[in-house]
């Protein structure tokens, strides 16, 4: 376990604070949302099987799904609020459908003999039958807590601040003690809300202020984590001595898509901006199009993205053309849709490859991606690439109809072909396991895999400010591919700190031609 | 007079429930409504303190209109006895009698002062039962607090509609001679709903048989038994006449054997 002490902890107060504040403001709004509606609908049956209904419908569809389908919803917005939104709806089902039946629950005869000694409508409704409906209402408020703080592990790639970003990330870079820290901070938050709110009902309930004040500090100790936040105080250290810098005083949001070499690049785009005086804010676990979707709507300044990729999901081209022909249409295109601009072509390409273990490649005698055609042999990839034109394209190129395709997260296909419990991956190109796995790649002679080269995408804000552009087009071929292939097997095969890598890096940018 | 309903009417749907209903009621008098089930003497009750409104017709209590004042002011002057007594199983017994006082504003020396007194008279020494919960208590004990939850509020009318249904016959004994006491030293008038004619006999001054929504005869219960005025009033005696007569006739038996 010596990575769990080797690992960067510094980013967890920042993630569990984000987590416990995402998921107490949507319980307390999804509380506020789902008692006054659960009131209306106790009343009337039409009203309760439309809102028990659609709540039952956003019930149903997955979390990660409902998570991403806010930013669009949003206008393209990342961060709080498109996962604020979609973790409120989350919790409003348990809370409407226990108020709607504790509601319900309520004797009759007391519901008419508080009208009959004098009360008013609103009178009983405070007075009877909400606390006569409470420990039903409360339950519901406890499975809601549990759902809402273990949902929100998943408002990572959406840009929302939470533990997910560990657990992500992890599974990225294979750091199991990452993975876990980030499981075991959302379970302990979870039990620990829930228990909390059985103290305050018990407290309530016996009207005995020992169990209101052991839940306060209960409380309290569930907020001790945020309470590292304040400790390092990062910025001054980096604001000290900026002055007379040409960033100095900025503020630059990076983005990083989930993978490692997102991480390593996003890291040494950090130092770059550092030593040019800024202060620099990573989001990172975004998906691919919450990724383009934000620097459009200036949320981030700043990712890396690859050509073949905006080519064919942003750009939705299902036809190949010469790099060079690539990298123009894209700035052209980019220009006429939002004004986006890329920046800098960073001198490597991260190209999908069909990849194969020596020991497959002499059995099936494997050489070209040809060489496949009518085999009956598995294929692994990553879900994102067997959902692009790409696949298809080259399938029907090559004719790999017979090929059977499974669905696998990057972290494990490496293992997997090298072990020959799959035939073929398609590996990244820059992946330091190609090397370290002795992977050969088969040949595309048809050139149905379009290229993938690294480049910077600016945002249209940030595409106005000349200095942080000259200070990023300085980067342009600065890493190629060897160089970053290294960077990325320091963490996906030496489980080296991302901050490590990122460090080496920044070291190894070629500086540019004077 | 201190209650006068004249031509009270209430349909449910299509159904007709109450159809053209009056009657009047002297200030202390006690009035039975009995009749076999939906006959609609419960809806009758319910539209006198307004948790049902009526479709039409006209309630009067001390000469004011039911609909001169909002639904829930006028039912703070009424007290309401049920069958399952309706307590607030999450309010002590004080807190349950003190909830009209409170709701009409008295000041809290004087909601003490009183509650302690009806749990008095309900035969329920405050010292032990006041801060017990309702679901520490006995059937019996709950119709109690259901009836000091009435009575406090210093109501001219009370409603009660089959409030001893529930109860043992030792137990419901009791509590009838009890009423009794009670009404005759706080002076309320009752309006009882019941379909026990026995029941009826012991706290009514006047008795009204209900069918099918309408009033078919009232008055006292000797001119009932004497003279029955329709064969359905005629009916509705058969029972308890035969269960008199049978049971006077083992009581002679007893004595003079």
């Amino acid at each position: 376990m010596g990575d769990l002490f080797g690992h960067d902890w510094s980013s967890f107060p920042r993630l569990y604070a984000g987590h416990l504040g995402l998921s107490l403001s949507a319980i307390v709004v999804g509380l506020l949302i789902s008692l006054p509606l659960g009131v209306l609908a106790a009343r009337s049956a039409a009203l309760a099987r439309f809102a028990l209904g659609s709540a039952s419908i956003v019930q149903t569809i997955p979390g990660l799904a409902l998570l991403a389908l806010m930013v669009p919803l949003l206008g393209g917005r990342i961060g709080f609020w498109p996962a604020f939104v979609a973790l409120t709806l989350y919790s409003v089902l348990p809370l409407l459908r226990n108020t709607i039946v504790g509601l319900r629950g309520v004797d009759p005869d007391v519901r008419e003999a508080a009208l009959a000694v004098g009360m008013t409508e609103r009178q009983r409704l405070f007075q009877v039958d909400l606390p006569l409906a409470a420990p039903v209402i409360i339950a519901g408020l406890r499975t809601a807590a549990v759902w809402t703080v273990g949902a929100a592990t998943l408002a990572t790639p959406v840009g929302a601040e939470s533990l997910g970003g560990l657990i992500f990330q992890g599974l990225q870079t294979r750091n199991w003690a990452s993975v876990i820290a980030g499981c075991l901070g959302s379970a302990v938050l979870a039990l620990g809300l829930d228990q909390l709110i059985a103290l305050f009902e018990i407290g309530y309930q016996r009207q005995a202020r020992r169990y209101v004040l052991a839940g306060l500090l209960g409380l309290a100790v569930l907020c001790l984590p945020v309470a590292g936040l304040f400790q390092g105080t990062p910025t001054s250290a980096a604001a000290a001595g900026t002055a007379g810098l040409p960033l100095a005083g900025r503020t630059v949001v990076l983005g990083a898509k989930t993978f490692t070499e997102q991480y390593v690049l996003a890291d040494a785009m950090r130092r770059v901006l550092e030593r040019a005086g800024a202060r620099v804010e990573i989001k990172q676990d975004l998906g691919s199009n919450v990724a383009f979707d934000a620097l459009l709507h200036n949320d981030v300044d700043l990712y890396v993205d690859y050509t073949g990729t905006v080519w064919t999901t942003i750009m939705h081209r299902d036809d190949v053309v010469p790099r060079d022909r690539m990298l123009g249409e894209i700035g052209t295109w980019l220009a006429a849709n939002g004004g986006a601009t890329e920046v800098a072509a960073l001198g490597f390409e991260n190209a999908y490859a069909f990849a194969t273990s020596r020991a497959t490649a002499s059995r099936l005698g494997l050489r070209s991606i040809a060489d496949l055609a009518g085999k009956s042999a598995t294929l692994a990839s990553d879900p994102e690439f067997l959902g692009r034109p790409d696949w298809v394209r080259t399938r029907d190129a090559y004719g790999l109809g017979s090929l059977q395709t499974r669905q696998m997260d990057s972290t494990f296909m490496y293992d997997a072909v090298a072990t020959g419990s799959v035939d073929v991956i398609t590996a990244y190109t820059t992946d330091g396991r190609i090397d370290a796995f002795d992977l050969i790649l088969l040949t595309d002679e048809k050139s149905a895999l379009p290229p993938y080269d690294a480049f910077v995408l600016a945002s249209p804000k940030a595409s106005k400010d000349a200095v942080l552009i000259a200070i990023i087009r300085d980067l342009a071929s600065g890493i190629d591919n060897a160089t970053m292939r290294h960077a990325n097997a320091m963490v996906d095969l030496e489980r080296r700190p991302v901050a490590e890598a990122g460090a080496w890096l920044f070291e190894h940018i070629k500086p540019p031609p004077t | 007079m201190l209650l006068e309903v004249s031509g009270l009417a209430k349909r449910f749907g299509d159904t007709p429930v109450v159809q053209d209903v009056s009657f009047a009621l002297q200030a202390g008098e006690t009035l039975a409504l009995i009749g076999p089930s939906g006959c609609g003497k419960t809806t009758t009750l319910k539209m006198v303190n307004r948790l049902i409104e009526p479709d039409a017709g006209s309630i009067r209590l001390g000469g004011q209109g039911a609909n001169e004042v909002p639904a829930a002011q006028w039912r703070r002057h009424i007290g309401y006895v049920i069958q399952s007594a309706g307590l607030f199983p999450h309010r002590s017994v004080f807190d349950n009698v003190a909830i009209t006082p409170r709701l009409l504003g008295w000041d809290a020396t004087r909601i003490s002062v009183s509650v302690a007194d009806l749990l008095d008279m309900v035969g329920l020494q405050p010292a032990q039962f006041a801060e017990r919960m309702p679901r520490q208590l006995s059937g019996g004990q709950k119709q109690r607090v259901g009836l000091a939850r009435a009575l406090v509020g210093e109501p001219r009318l009370v409603l009660m509609d089959e409030p001893f249904a529930a109860l043992d016959p030792v137990t419901k004994d009791v509590l009838i001679e009890d009423i009794r006491e009670l009404r005759s030293r706080l002076g309320f008038a009752i309006v009882l709903v019941t379909h026990d004619f026995a029941e009826a006999v012991r706290l009514a001054d006047r008795i009204a048989i209900l069918d099918a929504g309408r009033i078919i005869q009232m008055d006292t219960p000797e001119k009932l038994i004497a003279a029955p005025a329709t064969p359905e009033v005629a009916a509705l005696l058969a029972a308890p006449r035969r269960s008199a007569e049978l049971i006077s006739a083992l009581f002679k038996g007893a004595t003079h054997g």
